[in-house]
């Protein structure tokens, strides 16, 4: 990279070529090259933008949306409010009961980001403390973490969410602290649950493989505790990975409750509040009369956010990937 | 290499005594029997209900659960005739699990073989030239593509070539009231779902299949190939994808898993009578004796793929020698 930019002639003149600012070469932190590798990636670039437009919209629902959660589109001149096709008192029309789609979308996607972002952070500090553990410690408490994550992730997804979640709303005990069933605390906690076994892998594998460089031996040497290590050394180096997979599990946690409200088993907060999942799942019923709005916007936004967030975590993927600058 | 598989045989009648008894108390904790039952059975007498609750061995309390589990286990495998019956009318509850089954085996068979044949021919011609408008294209759609959750792609296909256009009936596998074989019949049922399946197992092995051969092609036998003059053809499929494919044949055999959770979805959007809709029912009723055996069949398979991943791997990766 340094050579690209190093005008020619200047060698010529044999520089001090320790001397940086002689050399006339911008010299980049790693964060800034990291910083210019994710916008030269186009999909996150845009999926940046797209998707910090969604934020503000969704952030400041109360003054974006344009009726409340269950609020009913009234004063219609030509009578009946329901099923409205998409016009300028409703932007994306109105569902059975004659409630606006657009300020229900942006209620649901409150909520779905809400669920997704809490549940992947929640997951990678539980997984990066165990892949950490694991790794450094090695022994029986590795191999058995680790048979029990294969068997885990081998499971269809669906059938153990199901399983799990019946099996952990019927403990008293536990509901009185994560929540009734039907919550969306409990929903994050059983999100967690399954997403911190993918992230406690990969931090084993980046533990594995740093704990045997020499930078680790070097700081062993001069007397570092594990918890220094650890804290110091392992989880800054790692921290890229980490961060991609943050990024894919709440794009992971989205999909998951969308799937689980489909079937009617996704968080049911009260009345006053919606999400995505529901709302994909109460329109597939509706659009069986030709109301293609009720499918078309609630799908699209899903697969919107999704596409965004898949498409951050790839630029992300890029951007901590620092032999993509090197040309090898 | 054989006491390795030696090994894992021998471990996996263990694992899979411990896992399907933590399904057990998962199941009994999750869907409490009594209430389950009285719910389907509104009007059961205190002798229906503990005759219930005796046959199924569901005792309460902590010893319970192990005694419990071990007097399931042993009327489980004495085989289907003597698994308690369903809470719904007492049904049997073999045949409408096998039924379901090779309903599902239909389905996931038809789509799989599609979705990976077409999925790893699209990775292996992206890889051939990558950064060509081919790559490209199949890189950007495998993209989208696996962003589009099984529900949505499925509503959409269903409500667009089943509702409005009419060219696909909606769901089932015949249509209702059908008697006896039906083969064209049954391919036009299957058309939806299997799409719905198959396009999802494309994007994923094609982008699979890309990787792996995109790695093999900068190793050095590669290298050693060209330089033997090999043409480049016979460098790409004897000796790039024939290697591409040893990760691909493990994903393979862990995947199975994740197809059958995927087909639960795609299942219960098409009505499709398969073990998905089987086992969605099965848990909204809480049925005890119906969940069981499909848990079993679902414990089983993954952990005998798991078991295959892994020996396939050693086997089939030369540079693995394990003692």
């Amino acid at each position: 990279m340094a050579d690209t930019a190093i005008p020619e002639g200047l060698l010529g003149a044999d520089p001090d070529l320790n001397d940086v600012e002689a050399l006339n070469v911008r010299v980049l932190t790693p964060f800034q090259m990291a910083w210019r590798r994710y916008w030269h990636h186009k999909g996150a670039a845009i999926a940046t933008i797209i998707m910090t437009m969604l934020l503000i919209i969704v952030i400041f629902a109360p003054l974006t949306a344009r009726y409340g959660i269950n609020e009913q589109v009234l004063k219609i001149q030509e009578g009946n409010n329901v099923y409205l096709s998409p016009r300028s008192i409703a932007w994306m029309g109105t569902d059975e009961i004659g409630r606006d789609i657009y300020s229900r979308l942006i209620w649901g996607v409150r909520t779905s980001l809400f669920i997704g972002v809490t549940s992947a952070i929640l997951s990678v500090i539980i997984g990066t403390t165990v892949g950490a553990i694991a790794g450094l410690r090695g022994g029986v408490f590795d191999d058995l973490m680790m048979r029990v994550t294969d068997i885990f992730l081998a499971f269809p997804f669906l059938v153990l969410v199901i399983v799990v979640r019946a099996a952990l709303g019927n403990l008293p005990w536990l509901t009185a602290i994560i929540g009734d069933i039907s919550s969306i605390r409990f929903l994050i906690v059983l999100f967690a649950i399954f997403g911190w076994m993918g992230v406690a892998r990969l931090v084993r594998g980046q533990v594995l493989s740093l704990k045997e460089r020499e930078f680790i031996e070097a700081s062993r040497a001069v007397g570092a505790s594990n918890t220094r290590i650890v804290l110091s050394h392992l989880l800054p180096n790692s921290i890229g990975p980490i961060l991609v997979a943050l990024t894919l599990s709440v794009a992971g946690s989205i999909i998951g409750e969308s799937t689980l409200s489909f079937f009617g088993l996704g968080p049911q907060p009260g009345t006053n509040s919606t999400s995505l999942g529901l709302l994909v799942e109460l329109s597939s019923s509706g659009a069986k009369q030709g109301n293609w709005w009720l499918v078309a916007f609630p799908c699209g936004a899903l697969v919107l956010l999704v596409v965004c967030i898949n498409f951050i975590g790839d630029g992300l993927r890029d951007a901590v990937d620092a032999k993509l600058d090197t040309g090898k | 290499m054989l006491r390795f598989i030696v090994r894992r045989l021998l471990w996996l009648p263990l694992t899979l005594l411990l896992v399907t008894f933590l399904v057990y108390c998962a199941v009994r904790t999750g869907w409490h029997p009594e209430q389950t039952y009285k719910r389907s059975n509104p009007r059961a007498t205190r002798e229906k209900v503990e005759q219930y609750l005796a046959v199924n061995g569901l005792y309460k309390g902590w010893g319970g659960y192990v005694r419990g589990y071990f007097e399931w286990l042993w009327r489980f495998i004495q085989g289907p005739d003597h698994w308690p019956r369903s809470i719904k009318g007492r049904a049997l509850v073999y045949p409408p699990l096998r039924y379901s089954i090779f309903n599902t085996l239909r389905l996931a068979g038809i789509a799989s073989i599609l979705g990976i044949s077409i999925g790893l021919t699209v990775g292996t011609l992206a890889a051939r030239k990558p950064g060509s408008w081919f790559d490209n294209i199949a890189n950007t759609g495998a993209f989208f593509v696996g962003a589009v959750p099984a529900f949505v792609s499925g509503v959409i296909l269903q409500l667009v070539f089943a509702v409005e256009l009419g060219w696909f009936p909606v769901g089932g596998v015949y249509p209702p009231g059908h008697q006896g074989f039906d083969l064209l019949l049954m391919i036009k049922h299957l058309v939806l779902p299997v799409t719905v399946v198959a396009v999802q197992v494309i994007a994923q092995y094609s982008r699979y299949m890309r990787a792996s051969l995109l790695d093999v092609r900068s190793s050095d036998f590669v290298r050693t190939a060209r330089a033997k003059g090999l043409s480049e053809r016979n460098v790409l499929f004897r000796h790039g994808v024939r290697n591409a494919m040893i990760p691909v044949a493990t994903v393979l055999a862990l995947d199975v898993g994740q197809l059958i959770g995927g087909l639960i979805i795609t299942e219960a959007i098409f009505n499709y009578p398969g073990m998905g809709v089987y086992f969605l029912k099965a848990s909204f009723n809480g049925d005890i004796p119906q969940l069981m055996p499909y848990l079993v069949i679902i414990v089983t398979s993954v952990l005998v793929f798991n078991l295959i991943a892994d020996v396939s791997y050693a086997l089939l990766d030369p540079r693995i020698r394990l003692g």
